[in-house]
């Protein structure tokens, strides 16, 4: 099946001598939930920004659902749909006009764009601030706004830039449903993030993007399954004075009497295993979370490996 | 896009550029009438009442047109010279940039948003003129096209200078220091006959000259050169910038990094 991305060789040197990319190859399969990650300067925001046609590329090609972004520029344009980093409208315009105003870019008559904007204002909350100038719009409607906006003209692949930040955790996780939603109905979506929970719950597939080079592109289940131990955080119920008995494959910490970590190697323990032990030492537990998100420690061993 | 599409694509930038100006008429409309209108009573009235005939006209009928002329100039190319540079400061040019619209429907809509700035601006003034003279169009196509290519040719300027802009001080740069001295010199105020040999002959390397007189021909039925020549002139400049403002745009000069 032809990719939703297709990119072959991508290099960027910018006119200060900068080179942001390297070279890159990446494809994304129509359907997918695709996390871009890389810390910032990595390379990201400038892959993106050539996808979108805002940055122009020193080498290599690009393919959006088969079309060639050289080639067949206007069919391939048509197909994205871009959430950039940045508040990017025009703050004096009323928000209704900023989207009809988008799908008039793409060839909607005014009618069907206004038609569109509706359903999008309503989905996202925003239909009541329709006649309002954006720019008295908070920060996480602001967002919104830019999503809508991005999907006027109905793109089969959505770009998102760090769609979430400075958004509270209400919208953030609304958004979420709304992006889930999305995708289940079929629209291939990119997602660059600093969140990497968010990351590691919304996609299938991810791209490590480091010094513009991609240095990891595989899908979420088997890089999480690289991660070969699993640290977890205990809250007793009761106060201990001393540690159970700790191992190279198994590893407990007493930070303070009644909050105790492990660590265990996946391979050799299991979490009943763990448990049953604890049981054993009369260590009762009364609640439990995970230490660090998986993904962010499995980030940081990626970038730190690319640096040595 | 199919071609209806592109028409949508243009009529949304026209709409949307009219729709900026005419929001805030009382900044875009109004003080290039009260101004020309302080032209009329200072240089027309007070002044040209002791100057006496010029080609057969009273001193502010000679210089109506090429007062009309000047509001139609500033104008278009203020409007399209801080729209675009607006949204390039805005980053909502990115709007246009990721959509397929195609260059030209791009240029073509900014250009028409200055022509419908250019061209509201200079009915407002006539409309005012009419207060100080007794004006009587002698040619009225001639007039409005001259008027219209004109609108078009800086608003065409005032999309590479915005292209090129990278503050809003670069934005005034050619206005004050090569539009206006133009404009003044371009013969809005007198003939060009009563120049010296040696003026005359500078005064035609300047294009406003050749949109006043053209004007002027428009208006008066007067002129110091060929309005055909005016035509020639005006449309030479148009293509050239036309065909450079679309290269600027092809390349993302000053718009993509």
């Amino acid at each position: 099946m032809t990719a939703a991305l297709d990119i072959q060789g991508l290099r960027k040197t910018y006119s200060n001598g900068f080179t942001a990319l390297k070279g890159i190859d990446l494809r994304v399969e129509q359907g997918d939930f695709f996390a871009l990650l890389g810390a910032n300067g990595a390379g990201k925001s400038t892959t993106i920004g050539i996808v979108s046609s805002l940055v122009n590329k020193t080498a290599g090609s690009v393919s959006i659902f088969g079309y060639d972004l050289d080639n067949q520029r206007e069919l391939a344009k048509a197909q994205i749909g871009l959430v950039p980093q940045e508040f990017n409208f025009n703050i004096f315009e009323p928000v209704v006009e900023i989207i009809v105003n988008q799908g008039g870019y793409y060839g909607m008559p005014r009618s069907a764009a206004y038609a569109r904007a509706e359903i999008l204002l309503n989905q996202l909350g925003l239909w009541d601030k329709r006649h309002d100038q954006a720019k008295s719009l908070s920060g996480g409607m602001k967002r919104r706004l830019m999503i809508a906006r991005s999907l006027v003209h109905n793109p089969r692949l959505l770009i998102l830039d760090e769609p979430t930040a400075g958004v509270d955790i209400e919208i953030r996780r609304s958004m979420w449903e709304f992006l889930s939603q999305l995708n289940a109905d079929g629209t291939t979506i990119i997602l660059t993030t600093h969140y990497l929970e968010e990351a590691e719950s919304l996609c299938r597939n991810i791209g490590i993007i480091d010094k513009g080079e991609l240095i990891e592109n595989t899908s979420m289940k088997q890089l999480l399954n690289r991660l070969d131990t699993e640290s977890y955080v205990f809250d007793l119920a009761e106060p201990i004075e001393s540690l159970p008995v700790t191992s190279n494959l198994c590893h407990f910490t007493l930070r303070d009497p009644t909050t105790l970590e492990v660590v265990f190697h996946k391979a050799h323990y299991s979490l009943n295993q763990i448990f049953a032990f604890l049981n054993e030492h009369e260590v009762n537990i009364r609640s439990m979370r995970n230490k660090t998100n998986r993904l962010e420690q499995l980030f940081m061993d990626l970038v730190e490996g690319n640096k040595a | 896009m199919n071609a209806q599409q592109k028409w949508v694509a243009y009529y949304t930038i026209l709409v949307r550029e009219v729709l900026r100006f005419t929001r805030i008429w009382v900044q875009t409309i109004i003080p290039p009438v009260i101004t020309t209108a302080l032209y009329f009573v200072i240089f027309g009235n007070l002044i040209g009442s002791q100057i006496g005939k010029m080609e057969g006209h009273s001193y502010i009928e000679f210089i109506v047109p090429g007062l009309i002329m000047m509001s139609v100039i500033t104008n278009s190319y203020a409007n399209v010279v801080s729209s675009f540079y607006s949204s390039k400061f805005q980053g909502n040019i990115a709007e246009m940039l990721v959509s397929p619209t195609p260059n030209w429907i791009i240029l073509l809509g900014y250009v028409s948003g200055g022509v419908a700035r250019g061209v509201t601006v200079g009915v407002a003034v006539t409309l005012v003129s009419l207060l100080f003279s007794n004006l009587y169009i002698q040619h009225f196509w001639i007039t409005l096209t001259i008027a219209i290519l004109t609108s078009a040719l800086f608003a065409l300027a005032g999309l590479i200078n915005a292209a090129y802009a990278k503050s809003f001080d670069d934005i005034t740069i050619i206005p004050t220091f090569v539009l206006t001295p133009l404009t003044y010199l371009g013969g809005v105020f007198y003939s060009i006959a009563m120049l010296p040999p040696f003026w005359q002959k500078l005064s035609l390397l300047n294009p406003v000259l050749y949109m006043v007189n053209g004007f002027r021909y428009g208006i008066l039925g007067i002129a110091d050169i060929s309005v055909w020549i005016s035509y020639a002139v005006i449309s030479s400049f148009i293509l050239l910038l036309g065909g450079f403002g679309l290269y600027l745009l092809n390349k993302g000069i000053g718009i993509r990094s």
